[in-house]
């Protein structure tokens, strides 16, 4: 099949076609990304708004130290995650230890706990009152500080160490998804031609990779970027912290939307440098063979060595955090169980599920539209619908909010002068806005996925399905669905754990009597009353690990020509 | 049979919309937005609707809320804000949000000082922001006012959480309304060089930082040392509150500064008698004596008991300079914390 080579019309590589043609999808695309960008653009233009000479008492002041103490996190947990997460996903998929199949999708574990519970747990324990501290103390006969080091946990380094815990199964599942996606066939060119397992992995299939991992870091970067609760807890004041403090003690909401917009160019000017840097390669899998992938087989050490680094991460950043919690759970229930917990899980479920799935199939609808259609102006607006996963959360509620009220008060003042009936807010305040914040924040998942997985099927296979009849709505249903699976999968994990642990959005835009298990958590955790929110963390935890499981083992399954096996 | 999958998909999201909006319609309501934490207020908001048969809806929002309002504007469904701090309802009142309300009732239970003079807001209750000293480390008498923090003397011993907190700003603010913008910088400064560590945690970290030894004086507010006194789920904070003395600062000076908690009546009110009604219950003996033995709060009504642990700490004076004339002064506070360094701790600055 992949010796067809002339592309049939409707696929975006072939150049000649990629000007803009007005058919059904381009329309579509174009409103759903139109709508999607709206909170981002509005953003941008509070950011118009004059804001006194804020950016000058900034730049004299903490600006500087700002943006210092940002990168350095923002590098610090992007390279942690990089490495645990590709490192664990290629052991996982291409070698054989022992405890390889719990780990497979015990690994994401650490993904279900929000950055903020685990900053509160590991203060708890390596704090000077701590368990830790107490022992050492009690062990070399210590009395106080003055006696012994120790590293403070309240800092940079325990907030990169924390964050890179619990946001490397981004990393991870992207990365595992394309090992997976990968055909067996390069690699066993790369085997042929004498290369070693290593070699192999570092030559061919982590290359190969590569717009997933960057997708993966990426991820984790701006999630760092817009993360307040930990870094707040941990007194590191980053350029978030100050969005904040500009907005709400410097009461300039213009200001703080000028930060944010700064902020986004950055990461903007990042993506763009690394696709500038992959600029011209192609990442197709030509080939279709997608047998059984052949396992490493490791000498004894090694195999110690892998599992030790997979049971590390899993321990750190899930095992630890929930035992402690489950203890803190056991003693004060209580507190918990008087409230309509039941209610609140169900919340948090309803949400997760429902946003999960919508941004899956907005997502794949964008990516898919551009794959036929690219033209600039889509490109662009689908680029900017997807920025929102780097404005911090509270900030693109603002957003969310502003054009949202503008038209349901044009609609309902139109809707009073014609008919005379009122309509009032009817989407604001309602379940319906709270999952358009979440589309509007968690797109970058579902879309970053999807494309990053489209772009490894080869235009030839479109090809194929065009010549051979059919339509582009059943080339995608028949060809890159099934060839897509695992991603789509992990972009619908991704989604569905985000929500749960999501926090300012949810806040800001539910309606009335609305609780969910995050903002429950929250109003304890925000007065740093960890043992009473420990049951809701718990939930958060236990709510996500089931869905986190059905869909890993899935993914597991669904490496194409895996499936006529079973 | 993909397409199957999908229709399943689109009525999942469809249910859970229509389940979750099947709203429970009572027309007798009060729309609240809160910037306290529920489980602080619905002990409150029971008594309020078994008293009077009034459903209050109540959605707790911090960042935000503000906009929101503004954004929603005379469609917005709020009736009433409650917030923890002064400053909160300056912003409003500032962004014309607000409407005054006149009600003999709720002027009888709020004294003047504690209210907007044309009833654009309520306080409800009042807490004192003060000192903490270690009761093994200390000598009485050695701090007596927020100036003394700033004593040389005192060096690499006070502890505060972030200078960026809004009890903090409010502290600083009104220490700026008094003495102007330069002396109170000089004197953030030196609180910054006495600083014992980086400015972190709450109000009852700062007295565990005192019992652990971190430092001897610390900045909190009074009903957290209440709530530690009292708390048999954690008999390890007894030990925290035990450690430390209190100290109502400035009692020979401008006096203690203090903060309310408050309420207001929106612009959008659509069930404005229904929201007096409960700034009335609020302020009215039956909810002023559940804030003072369950919050430990200072309330605002006269002759009302206070929690026999926040009595036994003794009267103080307050500060009486107009709040919301502090409140004008929140921007300028924040800045001078960016200014001094003050965050990033001790030996940081300029």
């Amino acid at each position: 099949m992949t010796n067809i080579t002339a592309p049939p019309s409707g696929v975006a590589t072939d150049r000649v076609k990629s000007r803009l043609r007005l058919d059904g999808w381009t329309i579509g695309a174009f409103v759903t990304a139109g709508l999607i960008a709206s909170p981002v653009i509005a953003v941008v233009i509070m950011a118009l708004a004059p804001s006194d000479d804020i950016w000058t008492h900034l730049a004299s002041t903490v600006l500087p130290h700002y943006v210092w103490t940002t990168l350095l996190l923002m590098f610090g947990v992007g390279a942690g995650t990089l490495v645990i997460g590709t490192g664990t996903a290629w052991l996982v998929t291409m070698c054989a230890f022992p405890g390889k199949r719990i780990f497979e999708w015990a690994l994401v574990l650490p993904l279900a706990v929000p950055a903020y519970v685990i900053a509160y747990v590991y203060t708890d324990i390596l704090e000077f009152a701590g368990p830790v501290q107490g022992l050492l103390r009690d062990v070399f006969g210590w009395h106080n500080r003055q006696d012994y080091w120790f590293p403070e946990i309240r800092s940079l380094g325990g907030a990169i160490v924390v964050m890179t815990l619990v946001l490397y199964p981004y990393v991870y599942l992207l990365a595992r998804a394309a090992f997976l996606e990968q055909s067996v066939c390069v690699l066993d060119v790369s085997r042929t031609l004498g290369k070693t397992p290593w070699q192999s992995f570092r030559l061919v299939a982590l290359p190969l990779a590569r717009p997933a991992v960057v997708a993966g870091v990426s991820l984790v970067m701006m999630e760092t970027l817009n993360d307040f609760g930990t870094v707040d807890y941990f007194a590191v004041a980053t350029f978030t912290a100050g969005i904040y403090d500009v907005w709400l003690n410097m009461n300039s909401i213009s200001g703080a939307a000028q930060l944010a917009s700064v902020m986004l160019m950055f990461v903007i000017a990042l993506i763009a440098l690394e696709r500038t840097a992959r600029r011209g390669r192609k990442f197709h899998h030509t080939g279709t063979k997608y047998s059984t992938l052949p396992t490493l087989k490791l000498t004894p050490t090694q195999q110690m060595l892998a599992t030790f680094s997979c049971v590390l991460p899993i321990v750190l950043g899930f095992v630890l955090p929930a035992w402690v919690l489950t203890r803190y759970a056991l003693k004060f229930y209580g507190v918990t169980l008087q409230n309509n917990f039941a209610e609140y899980v169900m919340n948090s479920l309803g949400l997760a599920f429902s946003s999960a799935i919508l941004a899956v199939i907005l997502g794949l609808f964008l990516a898919y539209a551009i794959r036929l259609q690219g033209s600039f102006p889509l490109r662009l607006a689908t680029r900017i619908a997807s920025m929102g996963y780097a404005v911090p959360g509270a900030v693109l509620a603002i957003g969310v909010i502003l054009p949202l009220t503008r038209f349901e008060n044009s609609v309902d003042s139109l809707s009073r002068e014609f008919f005379g009936i009122p309509l009032g807010l009817f989407i604001s305040g309602t379940v319906g806005a709270m999952l358009i914040g979440y589309l509007v924040r968690f797109l970058a998942l579902s879309y970053g996925a999807a494309e990053a997985s489209l772009a490894k099927v080869t235009p030839s296979m479109d090809g194929a399905a065009r010549t051979l009849g059919h339509g582009p709505v059943q080339t995608l249903f028949k060809v890159h669905l099934p060839i897509m699976r695992t991603s789509i999968l992990t972009a619908a994990i991704l989604v569905f754990v985000d929500v749960m642990k999501e926090l300012p959005m949810t806040m800001l835009l539910r309606p009335f009597n609305f609780e969910t298990l995050a903002t429950y958590v929250h109003q304890f955790a925000s007065d740093e009353l960890l043992e009473e929110c420990a049951l809701g963390a718990l939930s958060i935890v236990v709510a996500g690990i089931l869905p986190v499981i059905i869909l890993s083992r899935a993914i597991a399954q669904s490496r194409p020509g895996q499936k006529s096996k079973r | 049979m993909r397409t199957r999958s999908l229709i399943a998909a689109v009525a999942v999201v469809i249910l859970t919309v229509t389940y979750f909006s099947s709203s429970k319609a009572n027309e007798n309501v009060v729309n609240l937005y809160s910037y306290r934490q529920p489980f602080l207020i619905n002990p409150l908001l029971a008594a309020f609707t078994d008293e009077t048969g009034i459903d209050v809806n109540v959605v707790y929002v911090k960042k935000g809320m503000l906009e929101r309002l503004r954004a929603e504007g005379e469609n917005s469904p709020a009736d009433m804000v409650l917030t923890a701090d002064i400053g909160r309802l300056n912003d409003m009142l500032e962004a014309d949000i607000l409407q005054p309300i006149v009600s003999p009732e709720i002027n009888r239970n709020i004294p003047a000082q504690y209210r907007h003079p044309d009833g654009m807001w309520f306080g409800l209750t009042i807490r004192g922001r003060i000192i903490f000293a270690s009761r093994e480390r200390t000598d009485v008498g050695e701090v007596l006012s927020y100036a003394d923090l700033a004593k040389p003397s005192l060096e690499g011993r006070v502890c505060t959480r972030s200078g960026k907190h809004i009890y903090n700003i409010s502290l600083i603010a009104s220490i700026i309304a008094h003495d102007g913008e330069d002396k109170a910088q000089v004197w953030l400064s030196g609180v910054r060089d006495n600083l014992a560590r980086k400015p972190q945690g709450n109000d009852r970290a700062q007295a565990k930082a005192i019992f652990e030894g971190v430092c001897d004086y610390a900045i909190a507010n009074t009903y957290y040392m209440g709530k530690m006194e009292t708390n048999d789920d954690k008999p390890e904070q007894k030990l925290w509150a035990e450690s430390v003395r209190i100290i109502f600062p400035d009692q020979s000076g401008n006096g203690t500064h203090v903060n309310v908690s408050g309420a207001a009546v929106t612009k959008s009110a659509g069930n404005r008698e229904n929201a007096v009604k409960l700034i009335a219950f609020l302020s009215g003996e039956n909810a002023q004596k559940i804030y003072a033995e369950q919050n430990f709060e200072y309330p605002v009504k006269a002759d009302i008991p206070l929690h026999p642990v926040v009595a036994a700490w003794g009267p103080f004076t307050p500060d009486a300079i107009d709040l919301a004339e502090v409140a004008k002064f929140r921007a300028t506070a924040s800045r001078l914390i960016d200014i001094t360094a003050y965050d990033l701790g001790p030996q940081s600055g300029s």
